[in-house]
């Protein structure tokens, strides 16, 4: 049997009369990464906020670290980190300030973490000045420099790198994979299916409230329609034309769906039928899976949500 | 206080002293309102005493008031920008950011009322107050400033915004004014005078001017007393409601 980090079952959650969480049921192992994937207003940033303490669920039980969420909410508050949405740290204080707050509120923590822990997050150049002066990733690094003070052995991170520029989110995903190597757990929540790719040993995909499916990697690309060529042609009996011609080409509103591995050799080939058939597309695309396909896939319908 | 609290209150004071703007607002504003009633309306007011002798205790409870502000919005811009979740989710005693807060305001206060006495004094105040009145005038100050720094904690977790934060704390400012602080309540219309005679600032006022003149009345004391009793209760049960609601 392996060790569990986080177990949940039957997570329910409603705000007046509208369910964020329908029976959301999570198992994440020790020493893993888990990614919770979905778009905004899927429930995400609320299964987070259970599982931290910050929200009481209506339904279901939690156990984390070992401790029952409901019964010892001290002690999974003393083993966990939690790194929000939004960088939560003290704009008036300095970044070495901010780190010395959290030594001075956790029983855990040495007081020499603070420069290790500049150091580690290259924030030591920037140490002495205040927190407000700090870029959106210094923020974000600092904010899970904060989270990691008290030694947490669970760590849960609410989509780390939503609004950073694509140089600062490799560099916490460089972050996040040498956590794990020390043996923390991560659970994390993020809107982009190549972070979860990246990332995860396991990703579930929660839409409106509930898992609509659970695996690596691997077993979820295997349910995701795979990369495919878009085509859209001038007239109706041209695209007619081309989708009797094209094996396996769908139609849909927007044109022809042809699958592909979206190589220069396919591309080629299929060029050559167009051809044969003086044939002409007034717009071809590659299109790589993204989460929009996985939701798609999955639930039958695409990621938005009705607005609030 | 435990070890916590403690933490969260240097963390205030940090915040007060590379943000003074704040509390300039709350030291300066009284002393503001002082100079402006007793040089400008002073003579036209004949309340019995040396104007300055009647306005100063109702301009201590005004002094008050006006740290309130910069309370609300502080606790408002800790909830709103996520950092008191971050408290809520550490094993960190369960309302010590709160705590941190209230003592702050009222320490903000106690400054912003040895500046206005210090001004006061400059201006002839003569209090009659033996050492015993003085005590239980600091004594009513810290109350009120404890009580009613539970109810802008209060107000500053509720609201939405920094600005709506503020904001909620103006009715405490202009409470003041409709009460016997500037001008005796017998004096004012009808409506306005059986309002500033039964609001709780005008016992705590008239408790204050009782205190000063040394002829504390024990009535209107204990009206005082029941008063700031009432407001901290209804403070900290609100206070404490939102903060474990609100995530």
């Amino acid at each position: 049997m392996t060790d569990l980090a986080i177990t949940a079952s039957g997570l329910r959650k409603a705000y007046q009369d509208k369910t964020v969480l329908d029976g959301v049921d999570l198992e994440v192992e020790a020493g893993s990464i888990f990614a919770l994937l979905g778009p905004n207003g899927a429930g995400k940033t609320t299964t987070v906020n259970i599982l931290t303490t910050l929200t009481k669920a209506d339904g279901g039980s939690v156990r984390v670290a070992g401790h029952d969420l409901a019964a010892e909410a001290k002690a999974v508050r003393a083993a966990i980190g939690v790194t929000g949405q939004f960088a939560a740290v003290d704009e008036l204080l300095t970044g070495q300030e901010n780190l010395q707050l959290m030594v001075d509120l956790s029983k855990n923590a040495t007081p020499q973490s603070v420069a290790g822990l500049l150091e580690r997050f290259e924030l030591t150049e920037a140490a002495k000045k205040p927190a407000s002066t700090y870029s959106g990733g210094m923020r974000r690094k600092l904010d899970l420099a904060m989270t990691l003070v008290g030694n947490p052995r669970i760590i849960f991170l609410d989509e780390p790198t939503t609004g950073l520029d694509p140089r600062s989110r490799r560099t916490m995903w460089t972050i996040i994979r040498d956590l794990v190597a020390d043996g923390v757990t991560i659970f994390l929540t993020t809107q982009y299916l190549e972070e979860a790719d990246q990332l995860a040993d396991r990703i579930a995909v929660l839409d409106q409230g509930r898992l609509v499916a659970e695996g690596t990697a691997d077993e979820l690309k295997r349910r995701i329609p795979g990369t495919h060529v878009r085509l859209r042609f001038a007239t109706a009996a041209d695209l007619d034309a081309a989708a009797r011609i094209l094996p396996g080409s769908t139609k849909d509103d927007e044109g022809l769906r042809v699958p592909s591995d979206g190589g220069t050799k396919s591309l080629r080939s299929l060029l050559d039928r167009l051809d044969e058939y003086a044939l002409g597309a007034d717009e071809l695309s590659v299109h790589t899976p993204d989460l929009d396909d996985v939701f798609l896939a999955l639930t039958g319908h695409a990621t938005e949500v009705p607005a609030k | 206080m435990n070890a916590h609290s403690i933490v969260m209150l240097r963390r205030n004071f940090k915040h007060i002293a590379r943000n003074p703007v704040s509390v300039f607002n709350a030291v300066l504003m009284p002393i503001v309102v002082m100079l402006m009633f007793v040089y400008m309306f002073g003579d036209a007011f004949s309340v019995g005493v040396d104007y300055v002798d009647y306005a100063t205790p109702g301009l201590m409870l005004l002094a008050v008031c006006y740290g309130l502000g910069a309370t609300a919005t502080a606790v408002n811009s800790d909830m709103t920008k996520g950092i008191i979740n971050r408290f809520k989710v550490m094993d960190v005693s369960r309302g010590a950011v709160l705590t941190g807060h209230v003592v702050a305001s009222v320490l903000t206060n106690l400054v912003a009322i040895a500046a206005l006495l210090g001004v006061a004094f400059l201006l002839g105040f003569s209090p009659s107050a033996s050492f015993l009145d003085w005590l239980g005038a600091v004594g009513v100050v810290v109350l009120l400033g404890f009580a009613t720094g539970w109810l802008t904690v209060a107000l500053g977790l509720a609201a939405k915004t920094p600005e709506t934060a503020g904001l909620a704390s103006v009715p405490l400012v202009m409470l003041p004014f409709f009460s016997s602080a500037i001008v005796p309540a017998d004096k004012m219309g009808p409506g306005l005078k059986q309002f500033a005679e039964y609001q709780p600032f005008t016992p705590i006022i008239e408790t204050l001017r009782g205190l000063l003149n040394g002829s504390p009345s024990t009535g209107t004391l204990l009206a005082a007393l029941g008063w700031c009793a009432g407001i901290a209760v209804v403070g900290y049960l609100w206070a404490s409601a939102t903060f474990k609601k609100r995530a």
